[in-house]
């Protein structure tokens, strides 16, 4: 049972990262591509969960935790950016 | 029992794969900006705090281990989406040069002098730092 739900998350995840393609591409703005690229790092990070419980292994965590913390950071930043022109003032 | 952890786990995973999915259909189909927001980061962010949940309870029931980690990056995320989506707001609000006298005006503070409304700072914009 596990492994039939563990396959239908990978599909609807795939299929998450896939829509959020699409918005990264074809959005209108910059927020909206720095959105898709935030949704992205948490399908991401799903993924890598999935993956681990699937292998059984408990090795990718530390990559899931990295995954959370860098996309949260960069998010901010490009948005300092836009804000601001600048990151660190 | 055996029977009983192998159900949460599967509705856990098989629940937050459909709210990730959900979130990521609302980010690709709603009309403007500001609606869009608040598909993935609030629904993708209850997705994948569900697949966390799953994961840990996995490692509880079959490997007798009780995991930190997934309530570290559960922790992280529920307080970075807010923050991601007051920022991006932000950005946005800027990026597209609203009127500011089409807004409602701030009220005046106990001090005396008139706030800027949200981030347009009455004073920020008479020195046109942006």
């Amino acid at each position: 049972m596990i492994a039939a739900a563990v396959t239908f998350g990978f599909a609807a995840i795939g299929l998450a990262v896939l829509l959020n393609l699409y918005r990264l591409v074809l959005g209108p703005g910059m927020p909206d591509r720095i959105l898709a690229l935030d949704t992205m790092v948490i399908n991401a990070i799903a993924l890598i969960m999935l993956y681990g419980i699937a292998q059984e292994t408990t090795v990718y965590f530390e990559a899931a935790l990295l995954f959370a913390m860098v996309g949260f950071v960069s998010t901010v930043a490009f948005c300092k950016f836009i804000l601001r022109g600048d990151i660190i003032e | 029992m055996d029977f009983l952890a192998e159900a949460v786990v599967a509705f856990l995973i098989v629940v937050g794969s459909i709210f990730g999915l959900v979130g990521s259909y609302g980010l690709a189909k709603l009309p403007d900006t500001m609606m869009r927001l608040h598909a993935p980061t609030k629904a993708t962010t209850l997705g994948v705090g569900s697949i966390l949940i799953a994961s840990m309870a996995y490692f509880l029931f079959y490997e007798n281990l009780f995991s930190v980690h997934e309530l570290l990056i559960t922790l992280f995320l529920f307080i970075a989406a807010p923050l991601t989506a007051n920022v991006i707001a932000k950005a946005h609000l800027h990026e597209n040069q609203v009127d500011p006298k089409q807004l409602p005006a701030p009220e005046p503070q106990a001090s005396g002098q008139t706030p800027g409304w949200s981030t347009f700072d009455p004073e920020a914009e008479r020195q046109d730092v942006r």
